[in-house]
Parts: C-alpha cells; sequence; structure tokens
C-alpha cells in the first residue's frame, strides 16, 4: 500500500497535476486535508444534531410537564400537543450518546486531526493509502445517514441507551424502539466500526512506515503519539464491539440466545434460554471503556502541541507523556469491568476492577501535572486554541477526580447510574474531548482553510462554553449524590426529589446558552471559511512539519523534496537561537547539542 | 412564566453577544487585524482566567452551601451505609484538595506567565526528580483508598449465612416491583418465569410442586424487620433492572435468566427516620416547594400535590422501557413485633392460587 505514494518522486508529484475533476478533489477525494476536513464538516452536522437532543432533553427534565412549542415543532407525533412522549426521551438519551461519543468525538476528531496532521507532522505525501482512506470517510458518511434514517422510523428510534443492554434492545415487544429503529442502529453502528478500522489500520502503517528522514519515533510530535496509540486501541477493542453487535443481531433476527435467557413479557414465554446479557455487557465495556480514551487521548494530543507552541516552551517531561500515553492504552483495556461493579458479576472481579482503575489515574495525574509545570515560566500567547486546551486540562482535573469516586467499587454502590455518573464522564471525556477539538480547529483552521478564524469571536466562543460546562455539570454531581437516577423521563413522580428541581432549572439554563453559543462558533467558521483573513505561512510560529508546507493546499504537501528532520518538535525558547522557535527542519548549529529526552 | 423568562433571558444573552462582538470590532478598527493573540488580548484573557479560578471556586462554595445537604452523606439507615459515608468523605476531601490546588496552578499560572512581547520563555523540558515525586504522591494517596474501599467491599459483598439472614426475592418488571418473602421455614421456592400461569394467578413463577415454595409470600410492599440481617435475592423476567435503595446504600441489577444478591442491615425505622432533624428539615423544604407548586396547580383550576412524607423507597436504575421513570416500591423498616404482625396477615403462596 505504501509503495503506491512512495513511488511518486518529487518531480512526477509537481510537474504534471493528475486530471482532477469536481468529483475527484471534493467529493471521492483521495487527498488527506480534504478528507480530513470532510470528516470535520460530517461530525460538525452530526455535532449539531446531537447538542440539539441534549436541549431537548434538558429542557423536558426542567419543565416536565409543561407543553412546549419547541418539541411540537421538532418531535411531530412524538409530543402531541408540545408534551413530550417518555419513549422519544428515552431515544433522545440513546442517540445523543452514540452520536456524540462515535460520530462527534471519535470519528469528527480522531477522523478529522489524524488525516490531517499524520502525513504532514510526520513528512509524508499523503497516507499510506489514499483509498483505502477515502473508503472510511464514505463509509463513516454512510453510516451517518443511517443513523439520521433511523430516527425516523414508524415505531420509533433506537432508545435502549447508547450501551444498548439486551435484553431491552433485543425485544420489540420491550420497547417500540427495539424494532426496526434498533436494527439500523446496529447496521449503522457495524459500518461505522469498519470505517473506523480502516482508518486506524491506515494511521498506524503510515506512522510506521512513512516518517521522513531524521523523524525517528522519539521526534514525533506528541499529536502523533496520540493519534498513533489511539488507532492501536481502536484496533485492538473496536472488533469486539461488531462482534456483540454481530451476536446481538443473530439474537434479535435468527433466534438464537446468546444474551437471552428466561423471559416473559407481555403475556408470554419467550424461547430464549441459556445466554446471559452479562456476557453482552462484557463485550461491550471491552470497547466501551477504551473508548473513552480513544476520545480522549487525540484531546490531550492537541492539547499537548498546542500548550507547547502557545507557551513558547517545552512539552514538559515529553518522555513521561509518551509513556503515560501508552500506560492509559494498555490500562484501559483491562478496566471494563468498573462500568459493571454492580451487574451481578463477581464481587471478586469487582475488586480486580477497583484496583486497575484507580491505577489508570497515575498517569493522568502525570500528563495533568506536565501541563501545568509546562505553563510555569512561559510567556503565554493567549490564543482561542490555548484558551481552549488550558480549559480542557480544569475539566479533565475536574472530571477526572471524581473518577476516584465512582471507580472504588464500594462508593461505585451507591452513586451508579446516577447524576453524578453524568456529571463525571461528561466533564471527563465530553467536555475535555469537545475542547479538544475546538482547540484543534482554531489551532490549524489556517492549515485546513488558509484562512484565520476571527480571534474575538473565539474568545466569546470560549468563555461562554467554559462558564457553561462548569455551570451545567458541577451542581449535577450533587443531585447526584442525593439519589437521583439519570435517564428519568421526569422526577415528578418521587417527591423525595423535589428539592432537586430548582437546580435542574438551572443547569438547563447554562445548558441552553452553552448551547446558543455554539452558533458564535458556527458563524465563525463558515465566514472564515470563504471571508476569513488570509493566513501567514507559520502564523502561531510552530516548530512542527505541517507549517513548512505552503498555505495552498496540494497533492504531495510539499513542493520538491519532503523536509528532513534534525531535532524534536519542541525547540521552543531554546538558549543560543534569536527565535522563540526553532522548526524541526532546521539542522543542529555546531556545538548546538539535542536535547536528550 | 418560567419558560417565557428563560427566553427573554436567551434573547438578552444574544444581544448580549451582539453587542460584544461589535464592540471588539469597533476597538479594534483601527489597529491590527491580525487574528493572533497581541499582548493587549494576553493580558485581558490572562484576567479572565484569574476571575474563571475565582468563579470555579465560587460555583464551588455555592453547590456545597446550596445543595450539600441534598446528598443524605450522613443519615443513612444500613449497617454498612456510615462505613461507605466515610469513605465517600474521605474520597470526597482528597478530590476537594486536589481540585482546590491544582486548578489554582493552572489558573495562575496561565495568568502570571501571560504572554509580553519580547519576552522569552525559561526552556525548561525535563525533570526527572519533580516527575517522580508527582508520580509517588498519587501512588501512595491511590494506594491507600484502593485498600480502604477493597475493605470496604468485601466487607459489603461477603454474605454471611451464619447470621440467619431473613431472604427476600425482589422481583422486577416492566415496570414495577414484587417482594417474595421465604416465609416460615425462610426458604425460596424454586420459580421461573416458564412456570408463570396468570389464570392461576401464579405471577412470579413459582414451582407449585416444591414444598418449599408453599409458605412463600408475594407482596406489593417491602417490610423490613429492623435490626435484622436481610438476604435480597434478584430476579427479572423481561428486561435489566436494578435494585436502588439509596437510603440502605444498597444497589443491585436484576438480570433475566439469572439469581443476583445484595445483603444489608437496616438500622434505624422508617418512624425513627422521619423524626431525624436532617430528614425532618429535608421534608418539611419539600412539602414548602410542594406548597408553592400546589398554589400554581390550584390557580390553574388542577388538583394540587399531596403532602409529602417520608419513606424509603426501592427505585429501578437501569434503563427498562418507557415507565423506567416510575418504577418504584415502598420499603417500611420497623419493629420485630410491627414486622411480625403484618407478615402474618399476608397470604402464603398456597393460599393465593386461584383453583379451577
Amino acid at each position: 500500500m505504501s509503495a503506491h505514494v512512495d513511488t511518486h518522486t518529487h518531480e512526477d508529484d509537481h510537474g504534471h497535476h493528475h486530471k482532477e475533476t469536481f468529483v475527484t478533489k471534493y467529493i471521492f477525494s483521495q487527498d488527506h486535508k480534504m478528507i480530513a476536513k470532510q470528516y470535520l464538516i460530517t461530525g460538525i452536522i452530526m455535532g449539531i444534531v446531537g447538542i440539539l437532543m441534549s436541549l431537548l432533553m434538558r429542557m423536558q427534565i426542567a419543565w416536565p410537564e409543561k407543553p412546549n412549542v419547541i418539541f411540537e415543532a421538532l418531535l411531530g407525533k412524538w409530543a402531541p400537543g408540545g408534551v413530550m412522549d417518555a419513549d422519544i426521551y428515552l431515544a433522545l438519551v440513546t442517540i445523543h450518546g452514540t452520536i456524540m461519543v462515535f460520530f462527534v468525538l471519535t470519528a469528527g476528531l480522531s477522523g478529522t486531526f489524524s488525516n490531517l496532521l499524520i502525513p504532514l507532522q510526520i513528512g509524508a505525501r499523503d497516507m499510506a493509502s489514499g483509498f483505502l482512506n477515502m473508503i472510511s470517510y464514505w463509509l463513516f458518511f454512510l453510516s451517518s445517514v443511517i443513523m439520521i434514517i433511523s430516527l425516523f422510523v414508524e415505531a420509533g428510534p433506537a432508545a435502549a441507551g447508547w450501551t444498548i443492554y439486551p435484553p431491552l434492545s433485543a425485544l420489540p415487544l420491550a420497547q417500540g424502539g427495539s424494532g426496526a429503529g434498533m436494527t439500523l442502529w446496529l447496521v449503522s453502528m457495524a459500518i461505522f466500526i469498519a470505517s473506523s478500522l480502516l482508518g486506524s489500520l491506515n494511521y498506524i502503517v503510515t506512522v510506521l512506515n512513512l516518517r521522513t528522514k531524521g523523524m525517528s519515533m522519539t521526534r514525533l510530535p506528541l499529536t502523533i503519539w496520540a493519534f498513533f496509540i489511539t488507532a492501536v486501541i481502536g484496533v485492538v477493542s473496536f472488533p469486539v464491539l461488531l462482534s456483540a453487535a454481530l451476536l446481538l443481531i443473530m439474537d434479535r433476527s435468527f433466534g438464537t440466545s446468546f444474551f437471552l435467557s428466561d423471559i416473559f413479557i407481555q403475556g408470554e414465554v419467550l424461547h430464549y434460554q441459556g445466554g446471559s446479557p452479562v456476557l453482552f455487557e462484557h463485550l461491550f465495556w471491552f470497547l466501551g471503556h477504551p473508548e473513552v480514551y480513544i476520545v480522549l487521548l487525540p484531546a490531550l494530543g492537541i492539547t499537548s502541541e498546542v500548550i507547547a507552541t502557545n507557551a513558547r516552551k517545552p512539552i514538559f517531561g515529553y518522555r513521561a507523556m509518551v509513556a503515560s500515553i501508552i500506560a492509559i492504552a494498555f490500562l484501559s483495556t483491562i478496566v471494563w469491568g468498573h462500568h459493571m461493579f454492580i451487574s451481578g458479576m463477581n464481587p471478586f472481579l469487582g475488586s480486580v476492577f477497583t484496583f486497575t482503575t484507580l491505577l489508570i489515574a497515575i498517569p493522568s495525574a502525570v500528563k495533568a501535572f506536565n501541563y501545568i509545570t509546562t505553563l510555569w515560566k512561559g510567556n503565554l500567547q493567549l490564543n482561542p486554541a490555548m484558551l481552549f486546551s488550558i480549559g480542557l486540562v480544569s475539566t479533565f482535573i475536574t472530571g477526572g477526580l471524581t473518577g476516584i469516586i465512582l471507580g472504588d467499587s464500594a462508593l461505585d454502590i451507591n452513586v451508579h447510574d446516577t447524576y453524578f455518573v453524568v456529571a463525571h464522564f461528561h466533564l471527563v471525556m465530553g467536555i475535555s474531548a469537545l475542547y479538544g477539538l475546538f482547540a484543534g480547529v482554531y489551532h490549524w483552521f489556517p492549515k485546513m482553510f488558509g484562512r484565520m478564524l476571527n480571534k474575538n469571536l473565539g474568545y466569546i466562543h470560549f468563555w461562554v462554553t467554559a462558564v457553561c460546562a462548569y455551570g451545567v455539570f458541577f451542581p449535577m454531581h450533587f443531585i447526584g449524590m442525593a439519589g437521583l437516577p439519570r435517564r428519568y423521563y421526569t422526577n415528578s413522580n418521587f417527591p423525595l426529589f423535589d428539592d432537586t428541581q430548582n437546580v435542574q432549572i438551572l443547569i438547563t439554563i447554562f445548558a441552553l446558552v452553552a448551547g446558543l453559543v455554539q452558533l458564535v462558533f458556527l458563524y465563525n467558521f463558515i465566514h472564515s471559511m470563504f471571508y476569513g483573513k488570509k493566513t501567514e505561512q507559520n502564523p502561531w510560529r510552530s516548530n512542527t512539519l505541517e507549517w513548512t508546507a505552503p498555505v495552498e493546499h496540494m497533492h504531495g504537501n510539499w513542493p520538491g523534496e519532503i523536509p528532513h528532520v534534525h531535532r524534536w518538535a519542541y525547540d521552543y525558547s531554546k538558549p543560543g537561537h534569536d527565535e522563540d522557535f526553532v522548526p524541526q527542519n532546521i539542522p543542529l548549529k555546531d556545538g548546538e547539542e539535542e536535547l536528550q529526552h | 412564566m418560567t419558560g417565557l423568562l428563560t427566553i427573554l433571558i436567551l434573547f438578552g444573552i444574544t444581544i448580549a453577544i451582539w453587542q460584544m462582538v461589535k464592540i471588539f470590532d469597533l476597538a479594534q478598527a483601527n489597529r491590527d487585524t491580525s487574528q493572533i493573540a497581541n499582548d493587549n488580548d494576553n493580558s485581558v484573557n490572562g484576567y479572565l482566567m484569574l476571575a474563571f479560578l475565582g468563579f470555579i471556586y465560587l460555583i464551588t462554595i455555592i453547590s456545597f452551601a446550596l445543595w450539600g445537604d441534598l446528598p443524605l452523606v450522613s443519615n443513612s439507615a444500613s449497617e454498612h451505609g456510615p462505613e461507605i459515608d466515610r469513605l465517600m468523605i474521605i474520597s470526597m476531601v482528597v478530590i476537594f484538595i486536589v481540585q482546590t490546588i491544582t486548578q489554582f496552578l493552572l489558573h495562575y499560572f496561565a495568568f502570571k506567565y501571560k504572554g509580553e512581547k519580547g519576552r522569552k520563555a525559561l526552556f525548561y523540558a525535563d525533570n526527572d526528580k519533580l516527575e517522580f515525586i508527582w508520580t509517588i504522591i498519587p501512588v501512595i494517596v491511590l494506594a491507600g483508598l484502593i485498600m480502604y474501599g477493597l475493605f470496604t467491599w468485601n466487607d459489603i459483598m461477603n454474605v454471611n449465612e451464619d447470621e440467619d439472614p431473613l431472604v427476600v426475592e425482589l422481583y422486577a418488571q416492566q415496570f414495577n416491583w414484587k417482594a417474595r418473602y421465604a416465609g416460615e421455614d425462610n426458604v425460596l421456592g424454586k420459580a421461573n418465569v416458564r412456570l408463570i400461569d396468570l389464570d392461576k394467578a401464579n405471577i412470579l413463577g413459582l414451582d407449585e410442586s416444591d414444598p418449599n415454595a408453599q409458605d412463600d409470600i408475594i407482596t406489593t410492599e417491602l417490610h423490613l424487620p429492623v435490626g435484622r440481617p436481610v438476604l435480597f435475592k434478584m430476579r427479572s423476567q423481561d428486561v435489566l433492572h436494578s435494585a436502588y435503595m439509596p437510603h440502605f446504600r444498597a444497589q443491585m441489577n436484576c438480570v433475566p435468566g439469572m439469581i443476583t444478591q445484595f445483603a444489608f442491615t437496616p438500622t434505624v425505622t422508617t418512624e425513627e427516620m422521619r423524626l431525624n432533624p436532617d430528614i425532618y428539615e429535608k421534608v418539611r423544604n419539600i412539602n414548602k416547594i410542594r406548597n408553592e407548586n400546589s398554589k400554581k396547580l390550584q390557580a390553574n383550576g388542577e388538583e394540587p400535590l399531596d403532602r409529602y412524607e417520608f419513606d424509603y423507597l426501592l427505585l429501578c436504575n437501569k434503563i427498562c422501557g418507557k415507565s423506567h421513570y416510575n418504577m418504584q416500591m415502598k420499603i417500611i423498616v420497623e419493629t420485630e413485633e410491627e414486622y411480625n404482625e403484618w407478615i402474618n396477615e399476608q397470604k402464603q403462596f398456597k393460599n393465593s392460587l386461584v383453583q379451577n
């Protein structure tokens, strides 16, 4: 596969362009930069759907009895007279989770930036296989379309939670959404997994084989390390979800009993015997937990790069950062059981998973401390991307710390599946990864579109979002500790929780404002794409190779020879240099030593 | 009214953002149009970082002050409850300290080292000693928490059969709970959903020929004698449910096709809990809220809300379908005598069957 790109010599690439039509350039493009843009824009569109769903849920929770014209307008038959149906509430819960986790934060984040940055930062002309890369995007697009179509199914979209635990997800008798809606969900996810695997394989091969001369693994920018390890986790864990989905399809459609046994529903005994839903939980979380890091690691990689560049300082503890990425990746595959402490599995297993889970706090803590030390005595350029990166570290700490409670099996008993969990994971993986996505967009927008995003709109976007993110999720911990279960359509049947309702209203108001301010970003994004200020070649005065490529996109990325690499990516403010940055392609001066890292 | 108010607030915010953009644009009309942060941006955002640190602290304080008493961190009603609560408080203190310090360092550094033209950052890439320190400190703290957690977990999950626990089955179905007491022999009769016979009112699928099943008692309310260990055996007939009893710090999933279990000893009767000053205050507050809501309802010609009285609850805490949000059962903890009196009034299984 890699031979295809290698055989292009430079002259060959740039002397005579292949004939490009509109279709091969903008639609079925095999160019990694175009594919990155396609991923980003698809991700943003899915993000709008996902966020909108969360706002509908928030409004329902805050004002459950009030008919709402917005519900009637958006949900149609599912909100007769403006009163939301309980089934569609669960469907919103389900599809919001699915879209945000997989379509926005996996494909939208990792797909965009792995594609954009891997070839550009390692000094390659393109991905190892441009064709597979194109297929990967179009499979993702197809799965997005199917997921959206599933919203319009007669009996309702999938509504068993994004974890689709059987038997609820397996039996149309148990829930309307478990009929055609669930079938489409499974088909969409199966295609998504295929897309993700093609992408991941491509990233791994590209990083291993196509690095330019001098780009040793220890000189890789941390972004690339993060994308690389993320791809490895994806290849290890996504196939397991695929197998779970296939077995579930068998149970649903072909009468097998992998996950089902002894069921009596709506007056009849079903034939299933011998299966176990707990088995599904194991298979699901074997992907489900690594998925958290598939979402998070690219965001942390982007943050490392953005913080070092804007602090004008080397990232502190490069070796420790790489080691902690690898440690997190390894540990992430042996902690899945902490989602299942009270699933009915053997309590001894609970002890083991408590142990491994709390271990993962150590590399995470190292990363947080290293970010903070990188800021120390820096010369911080507080660009919007930098603000989002600092914001990420902040929410990563706040959200990560409560993991100490949830990862502890004894404490999990009482907060499992309450709002405490919702607050925890939204902060640590939702908001953090979203900030990583935004940081990446603000930082590399010039690379993608040749124009700059408006910084003042960026500042407004960040500060309002940052305040609202805490406003939404910080108080949420407390209603969770009061014992309020998540995924309740309304809490009005429990007078016990009446004193949490004012908190719910406050949270919803913060959420609505946060949703609204994303429109500022959307406007900035679309407007700047066409009318933004034209960028210079290296606007952030960064060291990495992508900024040595010309602003105008071209096949093969660099005219002439690919730059060679002579140093690591973090020679910022190095003594002995006039400028406060030394790009990786600048040879060492006489007598200059490369840092032993 | 709240809806209208929200729309007004949102509208106000929209206008505010629009105006802010205009002000930013006007202020910069005559200056550089570069979209890269300059010293002025660094300064403004540096101070905002400091303000944001204040905001994080503020929201922490407000949350604890206003809603810190929502959690039932004290007043658990089971024997193992205080242990969980103690571990929870220790963990919270650790988290609180780490959060306060790290957020301070992060935001303070962002303010202190905000960029200025001409200044050069310190080239500082590594310090093995420092990194060792902040690897080893979490290791030690976590080791402590893990040990404590594991001991607590083992204590809770290890069921001691010698203590002669009262055996009760919790039976979940879309969307209600049933309880099955083991009766005089304290042994639950065999059961399987395949044996359910609605015509004979054998709703839980008990084996009618099993002698142990004859004295079983099926109820829709859960009564527990105070001070006696209870061993719950959970079953579900259709989908996953989770038996969540927050006041007792107890939760376990109900899984179709298998029997799961959880044991605890209730220590406070419902009556005593109602008189507990914290709970009394909480109930009073809730009733105040309900009174206000009732007034609004009555103004619209609707029925007012019932007065709330404290009761322990069993809630479903695993998404189980349309009415998941209203799958609950009342739990009453009472003295041994009251319990015996109540249980003797209930019908035994053999007498509850409808004979054709």
